[in-house]
């Protein structure tokens, strides 16, 4: 379920694919053709032929939940959900039947069950659902026994501007592909599907670089910084960080997500020249190297002195203050930004979903939250204003649904 | 899960594609293409070992929620044999049902109940679907939920009868007293109707 690569749906669901455009203009083949006009041996390696991008597919079923470890996709949705009063545990195994079993056609690429659009349904472009269970489904399946102790609201921080609209939910759908309509399907499906049991809170849609413009690359939010460069790195790190290696089923190879909605003020980023910048974050613009530096995964040095007898890298830089050198207490940070719409005068809506995924947020995501919340350069033009945790529990096997060692 | 039918794996995109086909031929209740109904009969509805062959294979069942009063299941019938098959009867401990059929009558689109039974043409599938042949559940016990799995047994004109679990889901279509020539949809139901 994670660390494998995508890979193409078969030939056969090409075919398959191809057989119901037949007579259309959307042949799979054709798109391939369109841009492999080139000599596929001069045609530059990292180019991926759009075909592809639309028929790419990462598993459902597995041991962990997909959209975590996965490389993340260029678009996303955050469904968060209130259960209705009346859904109990009975209800909650019911309702994540239906969607798991949503979830598990159309990141395959065929439509859902009853699928009122089942053309929308083909291609998943690296499609995830990712469910997330708030402190409120364990008190409405009455297990609040089972609920891992740090999916809890988190304690209140000074800069902390919080709007109900943003926060909160018992019930998260992370909706992840690379092409912005295949979400916009599996969002509306899902819903649709979750109305009897649930109501929707809040949803935040995101997007990050388009699918293969900057493959390999970290994000850049819309400060212009690179976002996710401190990340644990693939292999025995990330295994640490972010799962949970032991404990009764419902607990083994989960992880816990901490969303904040992190408002970026561009107006007054703005006055900042560009050395300012950089200082407030403690890297470089443009390579995202540590102001001590020269490439992004470069060690900072935090005690390398400049000419006036400061260090490099500010104190109070994001840098210095969110820096962890254990990988146990490192946070997976998957972030994608949102962008509103300006206010009349130009005013932008812009701004970062945060999102968060470590094995125990009270070990690993509240200290470096503090320590930010207390003293970070970055605060003067960033503020909270949501805030949701959710566990994520373990991935089901083929036939199963997610949800079921808890509730089954 | 509701998409396994009596063991047996239902088949992906290429089945999903060839229902769709089917949908797409208007009116006309199943496709003559074999090269599209069939396109891998090693993967397709092979019944386990152990079991009594099925008569045919049954797709993506599912049932239309709701708490009294009539609604209908739904699903895609698979006859891979070299002949033709009959489906003349189903039941469900739920509600008493009978085969249905859209037809047109006297210039409007009726519901009635489907004479002579369903025929699924030899290798070629059949679809049940909201607007067209279904097996209609006319008169509910209890409330059908979201997510309930419910048991129906089809009978077939040789005799022999098939079971297979279909899943309810919500659904605001499927109006089978929705006449599309002459009214509105029941607006409680389909609050979206805007055209």
């Amino acid at each position: 379920m994670t660390g494998s690569d995508p890979r193409v749906v078969s030939r056969r669901g090409l075919l398959a694919g191809g057989a119901l455009a037949a007579g259309g203009a959307l042949g799979a083949t054709v798109a391939v053709t369109a841009v492999g006009s080139d000599d596929p041996a001069t045609r530059p390696a990292e180019m991926t032929p759009v075909a592809e991008i639309g028929l790419a597919v990462e598993p459902f079923h597995g041991t962990r939940q997909a959209g975590v470890a996965t490389e993340p996709q260029a678009h996303a949705a955050f469904v968060a959900l209130a259960l209705r009063p009346e859904t109990d545990r009975e209800a909650l195994g019911r309702m994540l039947r239906l969607l798991s079993d949503d979830a598990a056609r159309l990141t395959q690429g065929r439509p859902a069950l009853a699928d009122t659009e089942p053309e929308l349904g083909l291609l998943p472009a690296r499609l995830t659902v990712t469910f997330g269970f708030g402190p409120g489904f364990y008190q409405a399946a009455n297990l609040d026994e089972r609920r891992p102790p740090s999916v809890a609201a988190l304690p209140a921080l000074r800069i902390d501007r919080l709007s109900p609209h943003w926060s909160g939910g018992d019930l998260l759908l992370q909706i992840c592909a690379d092409d912005p309509l295949t979400v916009a399907h599996a969002q509306r499906v899902l819903v649709k599907d979750s109305r009897p049991f649930a109501t929707v809170a809040w949803v935040q849609q995101g997007f990050r670089r388009a699918a293969g413009a900057e493959p390999g690359r970290t994000q850049r939010n819309l400060f212009g910084q690179l976002d996710g460069t401190a990340n644990p790195k693939p292999g025995a790190p990330l295994e640490t960080a972010v799962w949970v290696p032991d404990g009764p089923s419902w607990l083994r190879d989960s992880t816990t997500l901490v969303i904040r909605r992190i408002s970026m003020n561009l107006e007054t980023w703005d006055l900042l020249g560009r050395t300012d910048r950089e200082l407030s974050v403690g890297r470089r613009l443009d390579t995202g190297a540590p102001l001590t530096g020269t490439d992004e995964h470069d060690e900072p040095d935090f005690d390398a002195l400049g000419s006036g007898g400061l260090t490099v890298i500010p104190d109070f830089s994001h840098l210095t203050r969110s820096h962890v050198t254990e990988d146990r207490l490192r946070i997976l940070r998957r972030p994608y930004n949102y962008d509103g719409v300006p206010g009349a005068d130009g005013t932008a809506d812009s701004g970062l979903i945060f999102a968060s995924y470590q094995a125990d947020i009270t070990r690993q995501f509240l200290p470096i939250q503090r320590r930010l919340a207390e003293r970070d350069l970055l605060n003067e033009w960033t503020t909270p204003i949501g805030s949701a945790v959710f566990a994520i529990p373990p991935g089901c096997p083929e036939g199963g649904w997610i949800g079921q060692q808890l509730l089954g | 899960m509701p998409i396994n039918v009596n063991g047996r794996r239902l088949r992906p995109a290429a089945l999903v594609a060839a229902a769709l086909l089917t949908a797409a031929m208007a009116g006309c209740g199943s496709s003559g293409d074999s090269s599209a109904t069939n396109p891998t009969p090693s993967e397709s509805a092979v019944p386990a070992a152990d079991a009594p062959a099925d008569v045919i294979g049954i797709n993506d069942p599912w049932v239309k929620a709701a708490d009294k009063g009539m609604t209908a299941a739904f699903a895609t019938l698979v006859n891979e044999n070299d002949a033709d098959v009959t489906l003349t009867g189903v039941s469900t401990e739920v509600s008493p049902m009978e085969l249905h059929e859209m037809a047109m009558k006297d210039g409007e689109m009726v519901m009635q109940a489907k004479e002579g039974g369903i025929v699924i043409k030899a290798k070629s599938s059949h679809l049940l679907e909201p607007g067209g042949d279904h097996l209609m559940m006319l008169d509910l016990k209890r409330p059908v939920q979201a997510g309930d799995e419910l048991t129906f047994t089809l009978t077939f004109a040789d005799g022999r009868t098939q079971s297979f679990t279909a899943v309810a889901k919500p659904f605001t279509g499927a109006e089978e007293s929705y006449n599309p020539e002459h009214g509105m949809p029941d607006m409680s139901m389909s609050p979206s109707a805007a055209s």
